[in-house]
C-alpha cells in the first residue's frame, strides 16, 4: 500500500467516524461535532488529491471555500442551536417534532 | 511516511475521543484533530490552507463551541435515533464503498493534468466567482446570527417587561 493509499485509508476512517457521530447522536451540538470531523477529512481528502495528481494550488482554493462555507454553517447552526434551547429547554433532536402535529 | 501515519493514527484517536466524550471535552478534541490535519495539510504542501485551519478550525470554531455549550447548559447524553446495530450497518456499508471505489483507483492517477497556476491566480483569476460567493454567504451568516441572538434578546426583554407588569 503506497502513501497515498494509506492517506486516503486513513481519510475515509475519519468520514466514517463522523458518519457514525451523525447518526448515533441526538444531541444537537454533538451532531454540529460530528459534521465538523466530516468535513475536516473532506478537506484532507481535497488536499491529498490535489497533491496526488499535482494541482496543490487547485485543491488548496477549493479547500479554502469549503473552510469558509463549513465555518458559516457552524456558526448558524450554533446559534439555532442556542435559540433551539430558549424555546424547547432540551438539545435533544427527538424533541424537535412540532411540525409534525 | 512514518510521520503521516502517526499522525493519522493521532486524527483517527481524535476523531474517536471526539465523537464518544460529552460535548465540552469533544470540543476540545475536535480542536486537536483541527491542529493534526493542518499539520497534514502543511506536509502535504499546502501551507496557506494549514494555517487558515489552524486559526479558524482549532481556533475560531472550539471558542464558538464553548459559547454554545456554555450558553445551552445541557451535558445530558440520549440515546441515538436509530438502532445502533443499524448505525454501525451504515457506516461499514459507507466506509467499505468508499473504499472500493477509492483505493484501486490511486495508482492509476497521473500527475500533471494540466499546469498548475500560483496559488494567488487560482484564488483571484480561476475563482474569483468563489470569492465573491464566500462574501456574499459571510455576510449572509452574519446577519443571520444577528438576526437569530437578536430575537432571544428581544423575547429575554419582553418576559421581563411581562413579570414587572405583573408586579
Amino acid at each position: 500500500m503506497s502513501v497515498t493509499q494509506a492517506l486516503f485509508a486513513g481519510i475515509i476512517f475519519i468520514l466514517a467516524i463522523g458518519l457514525y457521530g451523525l447518526l448515533a447522536s441526538r444531541h444537537l451540538i454533538k451532531v454540529v461535532i460530528s459534521l465538523q470531523i466530516m468535513v475536516k477529512s473532506a478537506i484532507l481528502a481535497l488536499i491529498a488529491a490535489g497533491q496526488a495528481v499535482g494541482q496543490i494550488n487547485l485543491a488548496q482554493s477549493v479547500a479554502l471555500t469549503v473552510i469558509v462555507v463549513d465555518t458559516i454553517a457552524a456558526v448558524l447552526a450554533l446559534a439555532l442551536i442556542v435559540q433551539i434551547k430558549h424555546h424547547t429547554g432540551g438539545l435533544d433532536a427527538a424533541e424537535l417534532n412540532r411540525l409534525k402535529h | 511516511m512514518a510521520i503521516t501515519i502517526f499522525l493519522l493514527v493521532g486524527a483517527v484517536v481524535c476523531a474517536i475521543l471526539a465523537v464518544r466524550s460529552k460535548p465540552l471535552v469533544a470540543a476540545l478534541w475536535l480542536a486537536g484533530l483541527s491542529a493534526i490535519a493542518a499539520i497534514l495539510i502543511y506536509l502535504l504542501g499546502a501551507p496557506q490552507v494549514a494555517v487558515i485551519e489552524l486559526s479558524v478550525g482549532a481556533g475560531l470554531i472550539t471558542v464558538l463551541l464553548a459559547f454554545a455549550i456554555s450558553m445551552a447548559e445541557d451535558e445530558s447524553m440520549p440515546s441515538s435515533l436509530i438502532p445502533q446495530p443499524l448505525a454501525w450497518f451504515l457506516v461499514l456499508l459507507a466506509g467499505g464503498l468508499l473504499v472500493w471505489l477509492i483505493l484501486p483507483e490511486i495508482p492509476n492517477v497521473s500527475q500533471q493534468v494540466a499546469a498548475d497556476a500560483p496559488f494567488v491566480v487560482q484564488i483571484w483569476d480561476n475563482r474569483l466567482l468563489d470569492l465573491i460567493v464566500q462574501i456574499v454567504i459571510i455576510l449572509a451568516g452574519v446577519l443571520g446570527v444577528l438576526s437569530l441572538l437578536g430575537e432571544t434578546s428581544k423575547e429575554t426583554h419582553t418576559e421581563e417587561a411581562s413579570m414587572e407588569g405583573l408586579r
